[in-house]
């Protein structure tokens, strides 16, 4: 024996033996160095605000689609044989329909808590996208996306983008007439693509469309490989958040350079672990209380039946609105056809996507920022940022309504006509109002919290001064208030310099270099802060002449 | 490379371009009404001051996990006693299975309060005192990263990569051809295309079947103002590749007036006034189903894409890119309707082969 290990004996035999929760720990110690890892993690501080719990509700509906999705597994049948129904749902007896079909309906009318099972794993699979893009948007109001976090934002974006696939391959498994005819979408959306398109069409699918094997394919893609590296992915994104630590809304005490909130053991222990139930709980309720994708009301799928008001998840539903307001623009040459009319939304869906992935980049390249961000910004400090992500959705808004103009205009009693030319313009035109509007309404909170810092909070009381003039009363606001108000940094936009340096000689100055110095001004010019008050003009006011 | 001084060190502000105010700690901290005061102390909750408080807590937190247990159990008995089969009507989500109902609330109930009883106890009971602790920067020593640039050059040079262009080059050559494999083995996924999609199971003399009534049609089956649909004789359901057949093939008919018809082939392939065209939808796919009568225009569910059968399926409205095409037809000996061909362009969304 090693005098290591005698030693350890002799330290044992003098307290007396271990608790035996402490000796599994010894043990685990040995082989993984558990301690260590404790050290460092077991207290870790996260800093609480309920925006933060955004991405939990993500995580959790993906935990949740998990869970239900293998239960799935046991009872669906990825398989596209002809057969004859002859379960307990009475008007589809005798029908036709692909066994993927059949087993669905088997689960959903002869597996007892199949169909709980099912719509969870279907709502779960909603409320998880929604969470990742809310949770997206916070990361971008608040600037958390910078500096040391860019990767980390982009391992998240590509998150939401499988999960949109994952769902839509998950939606077409039952086979039925509503699914199947987004499937037959997305088959003449792969036909438009320009010489490649036939062959990924024959190629995925096996050969004519349906053809015999799409269901199979798409279930290998749905319950392994998407999954697969959406999980690696998600614990890539977790280990960078603790690694990174938290950022923090400012205030006092928090800085820089530390992160003040709560221990993970027990604290977020417990509300995480605690959320995760409180998740699942509600969305095993949303599954008892409303239906979702009832496939014994659509029927099985046939090329030549459709459901009318057909809709995908509502995810796919900016795509939908793309190919919906997209005029049917088709070119014929030299013996070929480019249906612009698809091809075009179908190239556009990836660039309304990736427009929100690359803007950290651009803002750090306009900015000229190289250093690590830790505080959050509050989204009125950063006018022309908050203005970009309020576009940003008003874009992805109107496309949403478009997907849904049929709807829209039943419901509003509008003509299709009128709604899909709203869309068309709207595509152009709102992003740039909202940009607009959201940039005036940042600098008007500015104004309104330089006011506030100046002379105080308004109280609502109204005092009579002994000349007879009226006032209102304004109390002055505290010292955390004023600092939490005056915190943030108002950069100076990048100069270009001047044209000729001290000699006299013209300097070459790059269109990029100009392009930058634009967009710095267009980001922290004059037109887009407000200058903060400063400690020589609060102490001139508070000091003076009091109120104004 | 190597040139980035003191870039590690806590976020200098050096590397900043011009910077605005150089912070309010240019006057003097103490002085500056919007230095920061640091963390706020912490104030104690009922729980911490007052044990019966802390006591009513803890109940708080173990009838929410009691409540829990018991929904377990009304989980099970749910399973037990509801046949799968009942529906209930319960006011105000209507006819409803009992047991999706019963086993989605109880399932609901247990885990929420199991969640509801932690969140509690976290914020009631355990400490709520903030602390804040230290972060790090990320970007390493320059002592390291020094030591981790000649580690690699050692190790690149001992590998002798650099030298010998003939290893480097014929290595690259291997890994970027290996993946060909691969990919040619994608091969087999499907057929190539030829011209599958140009052609569909129509022929000359194949009669119309009504797919509603699986018989051969006759021009008087078909009916002013509304659209009647048929597949190719000879076509089953049971047949492998019925579905995909049928994809191209999904006819639908329509009787005008011959003197209605705009236009002169779409007369020409008509049959006393009745005009059989493709439903597949131009745009990508979708099956047309609604017919408007009196303007003759028939709309795609999909995406709204109109078109006008009296004027040789034109896209009237919407993101369609060409006109439907029409199948020649006439009648048979035994006074079928029957057609005269194939459809002379491809059906259904446009490729780039089409043409
Ligand atoms: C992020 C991931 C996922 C999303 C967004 C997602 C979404 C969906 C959706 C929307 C459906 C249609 C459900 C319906 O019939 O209404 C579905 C079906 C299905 N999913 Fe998933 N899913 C995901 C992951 C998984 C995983 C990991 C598995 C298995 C391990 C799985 C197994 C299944 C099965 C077997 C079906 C077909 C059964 C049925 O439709 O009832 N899913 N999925
Ligand atoms: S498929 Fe008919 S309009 Fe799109």
């Amino acid at each position: 024996m090693s005098t290591a290990s005698h030693a350890t004996n002799d330290a044992t035999a003098r307290r007396g033996k271990a608790p035996a929760g402490e000796r599994v720990a010894d043990w685990a110690d040995g082989r993984l160095g558990i301690y260590s890892l404790a050290k460092a993690n077991m207290r870790k501080i996260f800093p609480d605000h309920w925006s933060f719990m955004l991405g939990e509700v993500a995580l959790y509906s993906f935990m949740i689609i998990i869970l239900t999705g293998v239960y799935l597994t046991l009872f669906f049948h990825p398989s596209m044989q002809d057969v004859t129904y002859s379960g307990p749902y009475v008007p589809l007896q005798g029908i036709r329909m692909s066994e993927a079909y059949a087993s669905t309906m088997n689960i959903s009318f002869e597996v007892r808590g199949g169909l709980l099972i099912r719509q969870i794993h279907h709502w779960a699979a909603i409320v998880f996208i929604a969470a990742m893009l809310v949770h997206m948007m916070r990361v971008f109001f608040t600037g958390a996306f910078r500096k040391p976090r860019e990767i980390n934002w982009l391992f998240g974006f590509l998150l939401l983008v499988l999960g949109m696939f994952t769902g839509f391959t998950g939606y077409s498994l039952p086979d039925d007439l509503l699914s199947g005819t987004g499937v037959r979408f997305m088959e003449g959306a792969i036909l438009s693509m320009p010489i490649v398109g036939t062959y990924l069409s024959m190629f995925l699918f096996g050969g004519e469309f349906p053809g015999h094997d799409f269901v199979a394919r798409f279930y290998t893609i749905h319950i392994l490989l998407l999954p697969g590296i959406m999980a690696g992915l998600l614990v890539a994104h977790l280990i960078l958040v603790f690694y990174h630590k938290h950022t923090q809304f400012p205030g006092a005490g928090r800085t820089e350079k530390n992160v003040v909130g709560m221990p993970l053991l027990p604290v977020y222990m417990a509300k995480a672990g605690g959320f995760f139930f409180l998740v699942f709980g509600v969305i095993a309720a949303m599954a008892a209380l409303a239906s979702i994708n009832p496939i014994w009301e659509y029927g099985p799928y046939r090329p030549d039946q459709v459901s009318t008001g057909a809709q995908p998840d509502w995810y796919m539903g900016f795509s939908e609105g793309l190919i919906r307001a997209m005029p049917g623009w088709e070119i014929n040459f030299l013996g070929h056809t480019l249906q612009l009319g698809v091809f075009l939304p179908l190239m556009i869906f990836p660039l309304v996507l990736a427009a929100i992935a690359v803007y950290p980049f651009i803002e750090s390249w306009v900015t000229g920022d190289t250093r690590e961000h830790h505080i959050l910004d509050r989204p009125r400090n950063h006018p022309v940022r908050t203005g970009v992500g309020t576009a940003w959705i008003a874009w992805y808004m109107v496309l949403l309504l478009g997907g849904g103009n049929d709807i829209v205009a039943t419901h509003f009693h509008l003509s299709i006509n009128a709604v899909t030319w709203f869309v068309r313009i709207g595509f152009f035109v709102l992003p740039l109002l909202t940009f607009i509007a959201t940039k005036r309404i940042c600098l008007g909170l500015q104004r309104r919290d330089k006011d506030k810092v100046l002379h105080g909070r308004e109280t609502g009381v109204i005092k009579r001064l002994p000349h007879g003039e009226f006032i209102e009363v304004h109390e002055p606001l505290s010292q955390e208030k004023l600092y939490t108000l005056t915190q943030h940094e108002q950069p100076k936009p990048i100069e270009v310099g001047p044209e000729v340096d001290e000699n006299g000689v013209q300097r070459k100055i790059g269109t990029m270099t100009k392009v930058r110095a634009k967009l710095s001004q267009g980001f922290y010019g004059e037109g887009s802060q407000i200058p903060k008050p400063t400690a020589e003009e609060h102490v001139e006011i508070t000091s003076g002449h009091g109120h104004h | 490379m190597s040139s980035q001084p003191g870039s590690h060190e806590d976020m200098s502000e050096e590397k900043f371009p011009e910077r605005a105010h150089k912070h309010e700690g240019t006057v003097a901290v103490a002085e500056s009404p919007f230095a920061d005061p640091g963390l706020p102390p912490h104030e104690p909750r009922r729980q911490d001051i007052d044990e019966r408080a802390a006591k009513r807590s803890e109940r708080t937190v173990a009838l929410l996990f009691t409540v829990s247990m018991l929904a377990t159990i009304g989980f099970i008995a749910s399973y037990v006693i509801f046949p799968i089969d009942k529906i209930v009507y319960i006011f105000p989500f209507g006819h409803v299975s009992a047991l999706n109902f019963a086993l989605g609330l109880t399932l609901g109930l247990a885990l929420f309060c199991i969640g509801a009883g932690a969140v509690h106890w976290a914020r009631t009971l355990m400490s709520d005192e903030e602390m804040p602790s230290e972060r790090h920067p990320i970007e390493a020593e320059p002592e390291v990263k020094a030591q981790v640039l000649a580690d690699f050059k050692q190790g690149a040079k001992e590998s002798q990569l650099g030298r010998r262009k003939l290893i480097r080059n014929t290595m690259f050559g291997a890994l970027a051809m290996v993946p060909l494999s691969g990919l040619v083995l994608l091969r087999d996924l499907g057929p190539l295309p030829e011209n599958k999609l140009r052609h569909t199971a129509w022929r000359n003399g194949l009669q119309l079947i009504n797919m509603n009534t699986n018989q051969p049609l006759r021009p008087e089956d078909i009916q002013v103002g509304s659209l009647t649909f048929a597949q190719p004789q000879g076509f089953s359901e049971g047949d492998p590749n019925y579905q995909s057949e049928l994809a191209k093939a999904a006819l639908m008919l329509v009787r005008l007036h011959p003197q209605d018809i705009k236009d002169k082939r779409e007369l020409d392939w008509s049959h006393d006034g009745i005009v059989a065209f493709s439903k597949i939808c131009t745009h990508v796919g979708c099956p047309i189903s609604l017919y408007e009568q009196q303007t003759h225009h028939v709309l795609c569910p999909c995406h709204q894409s109109t078109f006008d059968l009296s004027d040789g399926g034109r896209v009237i409205f919407g993101p369609a890119g060409h006109a439907l095409p029409q199948l020649q037809i006439g009648v048979n000996a035994q006074g079928n309707l029957e057609a005269l061909g194939d459809f002379t362009e491809p059906v259904g969304p446009s490729f780039w082969e089409r043409g």
